[in-house]
């Protein structure tokens, strides 16, 4: 499990002018399920082709499974790809599009008929064996795309947003299933996704990807709770961002001042005294009070602020807090038993505070 | 535009377009020599057509002469759109557009630049220099037709092949030749049609020996149009016809919708 299955050591690539990917040395292990996330252009499938061997890099060696593949063609690398577009055949039927790998390898019919049939079943599609692409639905086809590279049993499994054509309810089903496989099968899936849920439910690790660069990589609960960067911030969920200076430290303890409040904070990351962060603080973890909730002693530490919109979710309610400086913050605020009620109306002055030690801290960055 | 006018509109286009077909038609029939006025019906210059053997054994030609240069045709012109599409090699660019610069070449001058070729390499004029001649003709469109259609199939596909293990080999001859199966029928069709019915290029480069339908045709209407070739003309059409029709059935109904 804790083996390495593919290495990249420096790897980048240019096309024509445009630097693609940075020099990227990343190791994924065996039977992990990893995600490159980020938007469009940002090298995730770059660093997908480099992979599967579509793509030469101009700098680096790429190791699969202890071997130099760098010089190799895709078909010699032992991993198969899911495509975008399923790139189905669709002259064939639903089997021999399945059975084409294993033909190509010169497996004997008896056995080809075997696999295939098995993986058919794993992905529920026996009884559509005979059809053509073109009379299945859309998340039929995907699961034929996904049987006809998992028939072939690769080590590694990549996938190139294979979800993105899918309507909302069956791209989560299909998640499910795509998990549940990839536990079932215990290889490595190389996931290429800019669905940053998707990338956080799925994934056993995600390396979050910016212009050519991996910005972060981590468990979903790593780049969510403690982003490396503002990118990561902000690109991951909601994220409400002051930016500040350091007035004071000691003891663990750094000072700031927001919307004319100076507050206390820990100090984990040895800021000093006058440098400018960012302080980030997801909608989650802001409480959001009103005038009556609280003394005005407890108000000391809090923010005032002004309710601009109401947003009702369901699960929770979104409130837009106008902050006297006219910055507006996202708070989220759940429904529990302390506070069923969560009875916020526009232009109501409320109070906010978050739990002390859930915010991030993050020198400044030029760039936002 | 009202209704009237459009309706007139449509229907002066199909008389344009489809009139001297409908009167060729017609007067194959036509039970007189010479009139242009009916006289009844008649099968008689299509029996007369079928006891000209002379007429039959060029008719025979010009089957042989279409359908081989059209298989050649199909075969060099597939492989062109393919390698265009597919490969990278030096002078793409400049094959990509001389296809269409033989398109659009005027046939009398591919016509006489054939005959001085044919006259600098001193092959006598005949049945090969005919086939080659057509073939050369041919070429260019079944690349086009072919080339039209490759490039609407999605290249992820050829990728996915590669990715499970396909040889260039395999990919050409298990996914891109059914996948291109109808355009290249279209083109082994145009091709057959315009070997079938050129005169232009066959008048420079044909010789006493090989007789061909178009040119027979010609040199018959030059004594005044007789109602034998009324009768080959429809005959032609018919054929040609029939050939686009079961092409379509068997190819074109069969792609899944």
């Amino acid at each position: 499990m804790n083996k390495n299955i593919i290495e990249l050591f420096g790897v980048s690539k240019k096309f024509e002018n445009y630097q693609a990917l940075q020099e990227t040395t990343i190791s994924i292990k065996h039977g992990e399920f990893i995600t490159l996330l980020g938007p469009s252009g940002c090298g995730k499938t770059t660093l997908l082709r480099l992979i599967s061997g579509f793509d030469k890099p101009d700098t680096g060696k790429i190791f699969i499974d202890g071997r130099d593949v760098t010089d190799l063609p895709p078909e010699k690398r032992h991993l198969n790809m899911v495509f975008q577009s399923y790139a189905l055949f669709p002259h064939m039927t639903v089997y021999d599009n399945v059975a084409f790998g294993l033909r190509c390898k010169k497996v004997s019919e008896t056995e080809i008929q075997k696999r295939v049939t098995n993986v058919l079943r794993m992905v529920k599609l026996e009884a559509l064996h005979d059809r053509k692409p073109s009379q299945l639905s859309g998340g039929q086809q995907q699961r034929v795309a996904i049987a006809r590279a998992v028939v072939n049993e690769p080590i590694v499994l990549l996938l190139d947003e294979p979800l993105s054509a899918l309507d909302y309810n069956l791209r989560k089903s299909m998640q499910l299933e795509l998990k549940q496989l990839q536990r079932r099968l215990g290889i490595t899936f190389i996931f290429v996704t800019h669905d940053q849920e998707e990338a956080l439910s799925m994934s056993d690790r995600v390396a979050i990807m910016n212009e050519g660069y991996i910005e972060q990589l981590g468990t979903p609960k790593d780049v969510y709770e403690e982003p490396a960067s503002l990118y990561v911030a902000d690109f991951i969920g909601e994220a409400n961002i002051f930016t500040t200076e350091i007035l004071e430290t000691y003891d663990n303890k750094l000072v700031i001042e927001i919307e004319g409040k100076r507050i206390a904070l820990n100090n984990k990351k040895d800021f000093e005294v006058k440098q400018k962060v960012h302080i980030i603080m997801r909608p989650e973890d802001i409480t959001v009070w009103g005038e009556n909730e609280i003394t005005p002693e407890e108000s000391k530490n809090m923010l005032p602020g002004t309710v601009e919109q109401v947003i009702y979710k369901g699960s929770t309610v979104d409130l837009i807090v106008r902050l006297p400086s006219e910055k507006k913050i996202l708070a989220a605020e759940f429904f529990n038993e302390d506070d069923e009620k969560l009875d916020y109306h526009t232009t109501e002055k409320v109070w906010i505070d978050w739990i002390p030690g859930w915010e991030v801290i993050l020198p400044y960055e030029e760039k936002i | 535009m009202n209704k009237f006018t459009k309706y007139f509109y449509t229907i002066c286009v199909y008389f344009f377009l489809y009139l001297p077909i409908a009167i060729v038609i017609v007067f194959s029939f036509n039970n007189a020599k010479h009139s242009l006025v009916w006289q009844g019906f008649t099968f008689k210059w299509y029996a007369s057509l079928f006891n000209d053997s002379a007429m039959l054994r060029v008719a025979w030609h010009s089957l042989i002469l279409g359908v081989l240069a059209a298989t050649i045709a199909t075969i060099i012109g597939t492989l062109a759109a393919v390698s265009l599409f597919r490969y990278r090699f030096f002078g793409k660019k400049i094959l990509h557009g001389l296809i269409f610069i033989l398109i659009l070449t005027p046939e009398i001058v591919t016509a006489i630049s054939l005959l001085l070729l044919y006259s600098f390499l001193k092959i006598p004029l005949g049945f090969w220099t005919l086939l080659l001649a057509h073939t050369a003709l041919c070429v260019p469109f079944v690349a086009v037709t072919v080339y039209s259609r490759i490039t609407t199939l999605d290249t992820d596909i050829f990728e996915a092949a590669m990715d499970l293990g396909a040889t260039d080999f395999t990919i050409f001859r298990k996914i891109i030749i059914p996948l291109l199966l109808p355009a290249i029928a279209s083109g082994w069709l145009l091709s057959f049609t315009l070997s079938l019915d050129d005169v232009i290029i066959s008048y420079f480069v044909s010789g006493p020996s090989f007789d061909i339908l178009p040119l027979k045709i010609y040199s018959m209407v030059r004594l005044g149009v007789k109602p034998e070739v009324n009768a080959l003309c429809t005959l032609m059409l018919a054929f040609t016809l029939f050939a686009v029709i079961t092409t379509y059935q068997s190819i074109f109904k069969k792609k899944p919708s």
